[in-house]
This record gives structure tokens, sequence and C-alpha cells, in this order.
């Protein structure tokens, strides 16, 4: 469902992200995981037809989104790592202008905003302005609206940052479904033991390159990591393992 | 540990203009020129004007240099009605919805240092263009009334402490206001600041009776018209303080009192804006920070618009429904346009008191230029509602971009959305404004019909460069809506539609006085050269709207967005 060939992104002599070529088949729950500033979301961006590649080519669901934009696009629903939405717009106003962005309205689109705004929780907020949510609950609109127009591929930034434990645990639940019923997820992530309870397979990128994929066993295989918990091979690949002295930030 | 300056206090800001300057160096060359061109254009035809009226003026014994003075006082007066209100506007941004509040508010920043660092924000961002306005004309006044090297000193002098009065007023009022109204009813709070300012601005000009300066004859007798002149427009307002310091300097007159008057008022009024800001500022933070509502009125309205635009695309009329709820519940954007309501207001009012429905003909050449003063200034207002409503249209969207993008939405539709959803109010408006205008002047219907056709061509033109240039020089980053507009963009996008204006009244000048000419000499024709002129002007605006908005759209398909 989701096809990166060669994928590459420069900002000036900067490489973000460097030829990366990945395949997410349908029905997969997918984490990309690395450490901060090393490529996750730029590589998303690029597979929402945010951010323009310099090189290479994105495919969602056969469509190449720089050639066919429309159609890939449709299908896709993104969630970013940041909840910026509109402040002035109610929940419910939110959810039917997403809708509208994506050419469905009506009683469908009615329903279905019901069924998730009870599902994560809204119903009560729902003729409330977005400036008066809390972070989580702006999390949980975007989710939200990521669902309304019923895409095949989600491709979610950072999902639980924001969220409380209750909300972590439903989305976890929500995405493994998802997947079951034929649904697509790339997920990128901090949170590693829910990449390793959810994901079928996992990337690591480091350096706008990726250093590792595979399903848990074999990235513990490729890097003879076996009996490693999913921290500890994270650490071994992308560096960080052993302490530093803290004395010069705490004082002595 | 050493408490925070002011410095400190303001130091993201000149931070951030510092590193936007070097991250556009290698395209600052093209910036600078066109800034040069337009930004010169504009002042030499400012400076231009002034100096020939002013000439005019020095030539004419006894009245004239008393007439400028009188000029000056009147156009000062203005100056600080418009500060002291979009001081009023800007205070609501700066002082409470701003984002940097939260850092400032929980770090330990000495609570005058604060006030003053705010203060001089609110000022540069409320003052900088009438400064920048008012630059040509002191440099007319100087040049034509020999004042000299100094000179430029004593307008300074004259104008810094006029700049901070209003900065330091506004900035109390509207603290006290947010303590008095909810922040929910901040809208209503503003709609009452619009109703009191326009009235109050009327108000002033009826008191200087400017049409009375052309209108000599009116007087009974030269004393008594001489008395006028000499009566200061308003002795209790800093603005004529002001003229009078500029006045006495270039007439040799040994008056200090003037300065004096101006030099002790600001700093008062500033300390005083500093105990209010004392007493007032934390409750009234504290209450702007509720969130605001959803009236029942307000959704029974949504439901009809919902109705009304059925017939619509669901992405094109969803995005129109958010563009228009997004801008009605923003106070921050909505409160420019008591800006905009006062400015048409006075236009109104005062095109209504223009002495020429006095039963005489006119000379041609007044007739003219009352028709093209006219049209100038029509424009002049859309322009300025274009700049404030559809230049920031990209900019909006800043951080929200992201889910356009990731929609299937064309890039078309947005920019065809944008663009409707601030011309086409823009439309109905400067139709409504050239008919009652033109009405009141009792233009004849061939320039009326000429009127109507330039205006609504230049009406589609002024909202496509507008959102050409917004989406050139976007502000994603931006604190305040209300500072869009007054961006480097916005100025050039101001300077350009003033550009087309001139050049549309140029086209159409010759056209239109000689078929005045021959109406007034009781002849037919003219009619073929007013058709070319305006076929002229058609095209001309064509090409200023099309190629905006394609600009537009290229550049929002190469843009990257972080946000």
């Amino acid at each position: 469902m989701i096809r990166l060939t060669d994928l590459t992104k420069r900002y000036g002599t900067f490489t973000a992200v460097d030829g990366i070529a990945l395949h997410v088949p349908k029905g997969q729950l997918f984490g990309f995981l690395g450490p901060n500033g090393a490529g996750k979301t730029t590589t998303l961006r690029m597979i929402a037809g945010i951010l323009q590649p310099t090189h290479g080519t994105v495919e969602v669901a056969g469509h190449d989104i720089q050639k066919d934009p429309q159609a890939a696009k449709v299908r896709l629903g993104f969630i970013p790592d940041r909840p910026y939405v509109y402040e002035k717009l109610t929940g419910a106003e939110f959810l039917r202008f997403v809708a509208g962005l994506f050419g469905q309205g009506g009683a469908g689109v009615e329903g279905r905003m019901d069924e998730l705004l009870a599902l994560f929780e809204l119903t009560d907020w729902k003729d409330q302005l977005v400036e008066k949510y809390s972070h989580g609950m702006r999390q949980k609109l975007i989710i939200s609206s990521a669902l309304v127009h019923r895409p095949d591929v989600i491709v979610v930034d950072e999902p639980m940052v924001g969220l409380d434990p209750k909300g972590q645990s439903f989305l976890k639940d929500l995405f493994r479904q998802f997947c079951d019923r034929g649904g697509t997820v790339l997920m990128s992530t901090h949170t590693l033991e829910i990449a390793e309870a959810v994901c079928d397979r996992i990337a690591i990128i480091q350096k706008g390159k990726i250093i590792t994929v595979g399903t848990m066993a074999e990235v513990r295989s490729q890097t003879e990591s076996h009996g490693q918990s999913l921290e500890q091979l994270f650490l071994k690949l992308t560096g960080g393992a052993e302490l530093r002295s803290l004395d010069g930030v705490f004082g002595d | 540990m050493t408490e925070a300056g002011i410095l400190r206090v303001i130091e993201p800001k000149w931070r951030t203009a510092l590193s936007r300057l070097r991250q556009e160096r290698d395209g600052i060359g093209g910036k600078l020129v066109l800034l040069l061109v337009v930004g010169g254009g504009f002042w030499g035809g400012t400076y231009i004007l002034m100096e020939r009226v002013l000439r005019y003026l020095k030539a004419t014994p006894e009245v004239g240099p008393l007439i400028a003075s009188k000029i000056l006082g009147v156009a000062l007066l203005a100056f600080v009605s418009l500060l002291l209100l979009s001081n009023l506007i800007t205070a609501l941004s700066s002082f409470f919805l701003a984002r940097d509040l939260d850092l400032l508010l929980s770090a330990p920043v000495d609570w005058f240092k604060f006030y003053v660092a705010k203060l001089g924000e609110n000022l540069l961002h409320s003052s900088w263009m009438v400064v920048v306005m008012a630059v040509p004309v002191f440099a007319a006044y100087g040049a034509v009334f020999d004042g000299g090297l100094f000179f430029p000193f004593v307008a300074a002098a004259a104008l810094f402490p006029l700049l901070v009065v209003p900065a330091a007023i506004g900035a109390a009022t509207t603290t006290i206001l947010v303590n008095v109204f909810p922040a929910r009813r901040i809208r209503d709070l503003l709609t009452i600041v619009a109703v009191l300012a326009a009235a109050a601005f009327v108000l002033a000009l009826r008191l200087a009776r400017p049409e009375q300066l052309a209108r000599p004859e009116g007087f009974r007798n030269l004393v008594d018209f001489l008395t006028l002149l000499q009566a200061p427009t308003s002795p209790f307002l800093p603005s004529q303080w002001a003229a009078d310091v500029v006045m006495n300097w270039l007439g040799r007159v040994a008056d200090p009192l003037p300065l004096l008057l101006l030099w002790t008022t600001a700093p008062a009024v500033v300390v005083l804006g500093a105990l209010v800001h004392r007493r007032l500022y934390i409750p009234g933070h504290t209450r702007s920070q509720e969130g605001g509502d959803v009236r029942g009125a307000e959704r029974k309205q949504g439901r009809w618009l919902t109705f009304l635009l059925a017939p619509l695309r669901p992405s094109q009329r969803e995005l129109l429904l958010k563009d228009l709820r997004v801008f009605f519940r923003d106070s921050t954007q909505w409160g420019q346009l008591i800006l905009i309501a006062v400015l048409l207001v006075v236009y109104l009012f005062n095109i209504s008191a223009l002495p020429l429905n006095t039963g005489e003909r006119l000379p041609l050449y007044v007739t003219v230029m009352v028709i093209f003063l006219n049209l100038g200034l029509t424009g002049f207002v859309l322009a300025s509602i274009a700049v404030r409503f559809i230049f920031p249209a990209v900019s909006l969207e800043g951080r929200q971009l992201w889910l356009l993008r990731s929609s299937p939405l064309d890039l078309r539709g947005l920019i065809w959305s944008k663009y409707w959803t601030g011309t086409g109010p823009l439309l109905v408006l400067a139709v409504i404004l050239i008919v009652l205008t033109s009405t009141s002047l009792k233009a004849p219907p061939a320039v009326l019909a000429l009127s109507i056709c330039t205006i609504i061509s230049l009406t589609l033109a002024l909202g496509a460069i507008a959102l050409g240039y917004g989406a050139v020089y976007p502000q994603f980053e931006t604190e305040n809506v209300a500072q869009i507009p007054t961006s480097f963009g916005g100025l050039v996008c101001m300077m350009t539609i003033v550009g087309l204006l001139g050049l549309i009244i140029a086209i159409e000048a010759g056209p239109v006085a000689d078929y005045i000419r021959l109406q007034q000499a009781g002849q037919r024709g003219g009619t073929a050269a007013l058709f070319v002129g305006v076929a002229v002007v058609m095209a001309v605006c064509a090409i200023a709207t099309v190629v905006p908005l394609r600009v537009a759209m290229r550049k929002l398909e190469a843009m990257d967005f972080e946000g």
C-alpha cells in the first residue's frame, strides 16, 4: 500500500532523508523508529504530500503522490505530531470541514462524526471551540479527523504524545483492528513498548538512512541482538546506551 | 541573579527579525530593488503632490501659510485618530493574545519592563506605517518653507511623542475594557469601540471643517476667514501641539511651549498607562484566557449559510464556511474591520459634505479632479481592505497547511476559495461605494458607468495582487494576525496596488476630461475615447488579475510546509 523508492530530501547541503526504499503491504501495522532528527517526520510528511521530495517517489495505494496527488491522498489519513487545528472552529465543524476536503458530506458523514466523537469521548465537547480543548483532546480530534473519510492507509507521526494511558491503550487497539480489517498503518513513535507490542514490522532510521527493517525477530537476527528488548536493540543501533555523568547538569 | 531587562524581554523579536534577514539574504537584492522602486514611487508621488500644494499656498499672500498650518493640523489629527484606534486593536493581541505571553509571564520579569517592552512592540507595529506616510509630508513642508538642516530633527521631535501618546492610551484603554468585558464578549466590546471611534472621528473632522478652507467666499468677510485659520484646530490635542512645533520652526517663531507640552504629556501618559497596567493587567490577562463560545444565533446563521452554499462541492463549501467562521470568531482579525469601517464612514461623510452642489457650474478641472479623487480614494479604501484581509489569507493557514496539503483538495480550489472569499464581498462594497459617492457628486451617467467598470476591474485585480503577494511573502510564524498586513510583503503589496491605481487614473484622465469638456460645451461625442480608455484599463486589470493568481498557485505548489 505504501512504497518508497530512493526517497531523498535535502535542505541546502543538509540531507534529512537519504535514499530510503521501503514497502508497507496492505493490512500491516508498520513501526517507523529512530532518534530525534533522524528523518522520521520528514519521511512521513513526504508520504502525506506535505513536503516535496528532492528525489525519489512515494506511492500510496498504487498512486504516485507527486503525479496523481488527488487519487493518492483520498486513500490516506494523516495524523501529524503537533495537533495544530483551527482554534475558532468547534470540534464538529472541524470534522465536517475535513470530510468536505475529502469530498464527503451529508448524513453519512454526520453519522460517522457522531460515532468517532463518541469513541474518543468528545461528544460533550463537539460544539465547543477547539481553543477550549486540552492537548490530548486536540490529539483525539485530529485522529478522528484522519478517520472520518474512511481511509485505507493511515500515516501517523507520534500518535501517543499527549494521550492519557487509557487513550494510548485505545489507540493501540484501534490501529490493530484497522489493520486486521485490511487497513495499513505507518506509525512513527518513540514509545518502544507500543511498537514492540503491536507492530507487524519495524524500520529504524538514523541520519536519514534506514539501518534495519523487518519483523522483531528478523531485526534481532540481523543485529545479533537475540533476547534483547526493543529498547536495548534501539539503543545499541542508534547509540546512547552508555551512562553519562550528569555532574555538570545538576552540580556536584 | 540578574533581572531580565527590557532588551532581554524583546530579544526574541529582534533575533527573529535578524534570522529572517539572514535567511533571506540570498533574495534580499531583489526585495530591496522592489522596495526601492515601489517605495520610492510612493514617497516621490506623495512628496511631489504635497510640494506643489504647499508652493501654491506659500505664494498666496497672508492666508497661504495659515492654510498650510491648518492642513498640517488636520493631517496630524487624522494620524493620531488612526493611531489611537490601531493601538487599541493591536494592544489586544500584543498584551493579551500573543504567543510569547506564557513564557514572559512565567519568567521573573519586572512588570514595568514588561509593560515598556510590550508598549514599544505595540507602538512599532501600529505606528510605522503612519511614520512612513508622514516622511514625504514633513519633507515637503521642510523643503517649501526652508526648514533648514535641523528640520528633520524638529519633525522627529514633534512626531515621536505623538506616537507614544496614542500607544499608551490605546494599551490602557484595552486593559480596562478587557477587565470590564468578559473575553467571550470581546466582539461586543470592539463593536462599541468601533461606533464610538467612528463618531469621535467624524466629530473631530467636523469641528475642524477642512472643506471651509476651500470655500473662503462662504465667510461673511475676510476677518471671519482669518479668525478660523488662526484658531487652532483643537488646542488641547497633541496633534495641534506637534503641528505648532513644526510651523513655529518653519515660521521662525520662538515658542517652546508646544514642544514642552508634547514632551511632558507623553511620559505622563506612559506613567498613567503603567499604573493602569500594574493594577489591571494580570486580572485582565486571566479573563482573556477564557475560551469563546459559539452562540445559538451563530449556529442558526451557520445552518442558513450551509443551506445557501449547498450547490457547491463539499470541499469548496466547507473551505468557504471554515474561512467565514474563523474570520468572524477571531476578534484580532475582524477587529481590523473597525479601522476600515471608520475610514468608510469618514469618507462617505466628507464626500456628502463637499460644497459641490451649490448650483454653480464648477470649473472643468474641479469636476475631473473630484471624479478621479473619488475613484482614487475608493480604490485606496479597497486596497486597504484587500491588504488587511486578502493578503494574510495564505499566512493564516500557516500551521494548518499540513491538513490542506495532505487532503486531496486541489490547490487551484484553495486559491479560488481564498480569492473569492475575499474578493466577493469587496466587489459588493466597491460597487456600493462608487455608486453612492458618484451619485452624491452628481457624476454624469457615462462617467458613472466608467467608474463602475473601472472599480470592478480594479477590485478583481487587487484581490489577486493581495493574494499573490500573500503567497510570495507568507508569514506562517507570525504571533499576531494584525501584524501580517504591515510586513514587508504587505507594504510592497499596498504600494503595488496604489501604483496600479495611479496607472488606471492616468489612462482614464484624458478621455474623461475630453468627454466632460464636450458635455459642458453642450457638444456630443467623446464616448468612443471613453470606451477605449475603459477597454485599456480592463485589459491592464485582467493581466494584473491573472498573473498574481498564477504566481500564487506556483508558489503554493513549490512550498514545503514544515509547520
